[in-house]
């Protein structure tokens, strides 16, 4: 184990905070941009991923190719994802897009409309359901493919 | 001449947003090796209060605190970004007809906020990540199967907003 210092939780608060704040004020937490992103009826959210997708793949893949160090010392590296079936992406991704597509938000922006304020704090309602779920996922996985 | 600060409290735009969003993963890697993904504190929440109810829950959440601070932080943004820095004219986020306490009291309400939430949970949890863990963060390391979920989420989105919202929301809330 690294003798390093670990990164304080404090420091994750705020890129936390940093992250809510662009996600409340670019209106990626709107059910309306979600809305017409899913019908094609307007730019404003394909515009926000066809930046940030290449903009972290290039950041991403300069910090691993250039072996560069975390704060803590360490070298940078992402654990690999398993396709296995591919079942598990196929099926659950859908699921989740029409999670995304009711409630306008994913769980980001779940967290991040509590915070705003939205409905009176009804979000907390959907944050408590995504709970359910997840724990029926819970209960469920031995039974499921993946 | 606008003040910095009335700028700052407008709507920003998509150009803006963008690549903000697109350097979070890097900015976590570098402070610890710390891989975004927002839905697994769904997963956290559900070990803090049921461990023992599955296998999948039984295990140590403080490994994954910098995770629950950095949910933490996204609530306090939603303030900051919603309340703080909120415009002369309010952008309303949610269709108020759907998204308010007394709507939980119809069909349409139930199924948005507890359907729709239910969803979310469930298929994030199945998927292994949302929008931030495979949209995001698996996209930007080149994984195949996060391409998958990607387009899977598309898929859903599409599906559930051309056939079924309509249903919940005649007006389209547009």
């Amino acid at each position: 184990m690294t003798t390093a210092r670990r990164t304080g939780l404090l420091a994750y608060f705020v890129v936390g905070l940093v992250f809510g704040t662009v996600l409340t004020k670019g209106e990626i937490v709107s059910w309306f941009r979600i809305n017409e992103m899913f019908r094609f009826a307007g730019h404003h959210m394909f515009g926000v991923f066809a930046l940030a997708i290449p903009v972290a793949i290039v950041s991403v893949q300069w910090l691993k190719r250039s072996h560069t160090r975390t704060l803590e010392g360490e070298p940078v590296r992402l654990e690999p994802k398993t396709m296995g079936s591919g079942i598990r992406y196929a099926a659950g991704g859908a699921l989740f897009g029409a999670g995304w597509a009711l409630t306008g938000a994913c769980p980001g922006p779940l967290f991040a409309l509590v915070g705003a304020g939205a409905g009176g704090g009804v979000m907390l309602v959907a944050i408590a359901a995504a709970l359910l779920g997840t724990w029926t996922y819970g209960v469920l996985r031995p039974r499921l493919p993946h | 001449m606008d003040s910095l600060l009335e700028i700052v409290r407008r709507p920003w735009p998509w150009w803006i947003v963008g690549p903000l969003v697109g350097l979070v993963p890097a900015a976590l890697l570098l402070l610890g090796n710390r891989m975004f993904g927002v839905s697994s504190n769904l997963r956290h929440a559900c070990a803090i209060l049921a461990p023992r109810s599955a296998a999948f829950f039984d295990y140590d959440w403080r490994g994954s605190a910098w995770n629950l601070a950095f949910a933490g932080g996204i609530l306090a943004g939603g303030f900051v970004g919603g309340v703080l820095l909120a415009g002369a004219e309010p952008v309303v986020l949610v269709p108020p007809e759907l998204f308010s306490w007394s709507s939980l009291a119809t069909p349409q309400g139930l199924i948005v906020l507890v359907g729709g939430g239910f969803l979310v949970g469930f298929g994030t949890a199945w998927a292994g990540g949302c929008t931030s863990g495979h949209g995001l963060t698996g996209i930007a390391d080149l994984q195949l199967p996060s391409l998958l979920a990607l387009v899977a989420f598309f898929v859903g989105g599409i599906v559930t907003t051309w056939w079924i919202v309509p249903l919940l929301l005649p007006g389209g809330g547009s």
